[in-house]
């Protein structure tokens, strides 16, 4: 029987939603899926994770602080104690962080970001983008333990009935980076890879202030995020958290909204996977409207005031 | 402080993908090249840890000769010697096997930190520098905005979903730069010159097999055409429309 550890993330004893997709990547494949939890709330994140597609559970215990390579070590020797085939976990800025290190724990090559992950005939088979998307990669491993990290909002939770068997495993004592501190200042902010709408600006909006525009179209619908082309990134008008594109965030939410930014290849490239694509240009034989699904012509400054409120109109009737 | 910068030549983000004809990798006809965007980046914090701590920075490549134009680059804005591990398979390794060969030269030049790009710009895999620091057991610190180091340790702050995250490690490290750390540096004419001298070393090394075999490479799917549903405000109620009747996502 094949055997697939999954790193589920959680929080104060909630798993994180990211977590319960990986869990239900791992579970999807027909393997056996043994979830790890880690952190304090650890206990209780576990005891929910039969019911999302965990036939067991393992928690970390005795390390609340989070120090990446421990708690790779920690993940990697999970994996050899339960002669797991693979370790999955979410794309996320902690699963980036620690898979890789779980990989070289193992000896093994990472898969970052997927699209897909299937088990057939015993190997595993994966889909990634390259250069941010601009081609597609299905890749085969053969590494003694196929190590994946998932991209968001691909893969979706599973709800299973049954109890998952949980056991607890001490963590390792010793670590050589450790987080002291996470700042608050973004805290509650939607992260733009995150959001399940996207509305973003671009030069189109003449100036750094004008992006008020674009914060109350993303408060009109209440959930969704802004998002910002790389020409207003390096004009400083926005911070490169908020930037789309090759050099910044990849996205692929149900609704992308681009407002005054033209689509240079490299934009494209982080925004052409979004479901639905709707473009706002005064230039008709701007690029972007190569990919949208719907477009509008003209000044953002007179359409998109109306599409706010249109918005506001339309959740509030809902 | 002995210091090394790791680098890789990837095609330029402007780039408009192909596929090759034997249906596994890129189309490399008229495809130009430059250093990976966040490299650039790890060769400027490099150069500014020299300037502060004194030592030297060594930019490190795998590839083929190929890279010397880029290594010259990062030479011309202030690192002082290149060294490109070659190899004529370079494109087909995985970051494991990448990781593993460079890890082999850091601890050869005996490195006390490693920058390196938190991904490079054409496999997108952000796993060489994490890997790397794995396989030397030291501490990582990855997409790091702020940095400050002394001797024998450092205080890194990271970028991350739940915001600003701040770390303190031990030395030796690997630092894997994202875009917020630094503004890198245009070379100058005199940085141009100097770095026509300065050491350049080629290494021909073989490295371990993939494990990770490629299966076929594409094109995304095209988007199916779409349409200009109005001119100016007047569009929004056909927008609206087109958003909650037919792509049903409001």
């Amino acid at each position: 029987m094949t055997t697939v550890v999954a790193y589920v993330d959680q929080d104060s004893g909630t798993p994180r939603p990211a977590g319960l997709e990986a869990l239900g990547a791992a579970h999807a494949t027909g393997a056996d899926t043994v979830a790890v939890v880690a952190g304090p709330g650890a206990a209780d994140a576990a005891s929910q994770l039969g019911a999302s597609g965990a036939k067991s559970v393992v928690v970390l215990t005795g390390a609340d602080d989070y120090s990446p390579d421990r708690l790779a070590k920690d993940l990697a020797a999970v994996v050899q104690a339960q002669s797991a085939q693979a370790f999955v976990t979410s794309s996320t800025s902690l699963g980036r962080d620690v898979a890789p290190r779980v990989a070289a724990h193992l000896d093994s090559t990472l898969f970052s970001d997927c699209t897909s992950f299937s088990l057939e005939g015993g190997s595993f088979t994966m889909v990634r983008p390259w250069m941010a998307g601009k081609l597609i990669a299905t890749l085969r491993s053969s590494a003694p333990v196929c190590c994946v990290t998932l991209r968001r909002n691909n893969f979706s939770p599973v709800e299973t009935d049954g109890d998952a068997a949980v056991s607890e495993s001490p963590a390792s004592a010793d670590f050589l980076a450790l987080l002291k501190e996470i700042g608050s200042a973004d805290g509650g902010k939607l992260d733009v890879s995150d959001a399940p709408i996207v509305v973003s600006g671009g030069r189109g909006l003449k100036d750094a202030e004008s992006f008020k525009l674009i914060e109350d179209l993303a408060d009109a619908f209440g959930n969704a995020a802004v998002g910002a082309s790389r020409a207003v990134v390096d004009a400083g008008w926005r911070p490169h958290a908020e930037q789309v594109g090759q050099t910044g965030k990849t996205v692929s939410p149900q609704l992308y909204i681009a407002v005054g930014i033209s689509g240079a290849i490299q934009h494209l490239a982080g925004m052409k996977t979004s479901k639905v694509i709707v473009a706002i240009n005064k230039d008709a034989d701007a690029p972007i409207f190569k990919v949208a699904d719907y477009g509008i012509v003209g000044d953002a400054f007179e359409i998109v005031p109306k599409l706010t409120e249109a918005i506001k109109a339309a959740v509030a009737a809902s | 402080m002995n210091i090394v910068a790791c680098i890789k030549r990837v095609p330029m983000t402007e780039t408009q993908a192909k596929v090759a004809a034997d249906g596994q990798s890129l189309d490399t006809s008229g495809v130009e090249y430059m250093t990976s965007f966040y490299d650039e980046i790890a060769v400027e914090e490099a150069v500014k840890a020299k300037e502060k701590l004194g030592g030297e920075v060594t930019v490190l490549t795998l590839g083929t000769t190929d890279a010397t134009k880029q290594i010259r680059e990062c030479l011309a804005k202030g690192a002082d010697k290149g060294v490109i591990l070659t190899d004529d398979g370079w494109a087909l390794r995985d970051c494991r096997s990448t990781a593993k060969s460079l890890a082999d030269k850091v601890k050869e030049l005996g490195a006390e930190v490693v920058f390196a790009g938190r991904q490079a710009t054409d496999r997108d895999n952000a796993s060489v520098g994490p890997m790397l620091a794995t396989y030397l057991g030291w501490a990582c610190v990855t997409d790091v905005i702020e940095l400050e180091l002394e001797e024998g340790k450092g205080v890194a702050k990271r970028e991350s979903e739940a915001g600003v995250e701040t770390y303190e490690f031990s030395l030796p490290a690997v630092i894997t730069c994202q875009k917020d750390l630094n503004e890198p540096r245009y070379a100058g004419l005199k940085g141009i010159m100097a770095a026509k001298k300065k050491p350049l070393e080629e290494v021909a090394i073989a490295g371990e097999a993939s494990q990770a075999e490629v299966v076929s490479v594409e094109l995304p799917p095209a988007r199916k055409e779409g349409r200009i549903v109005g001119e100016g405000p007047d569009g929004v109620d056909a927008l609206m429309t087109a958003l909650q009747t037919e792509a049903k996502v409001l």
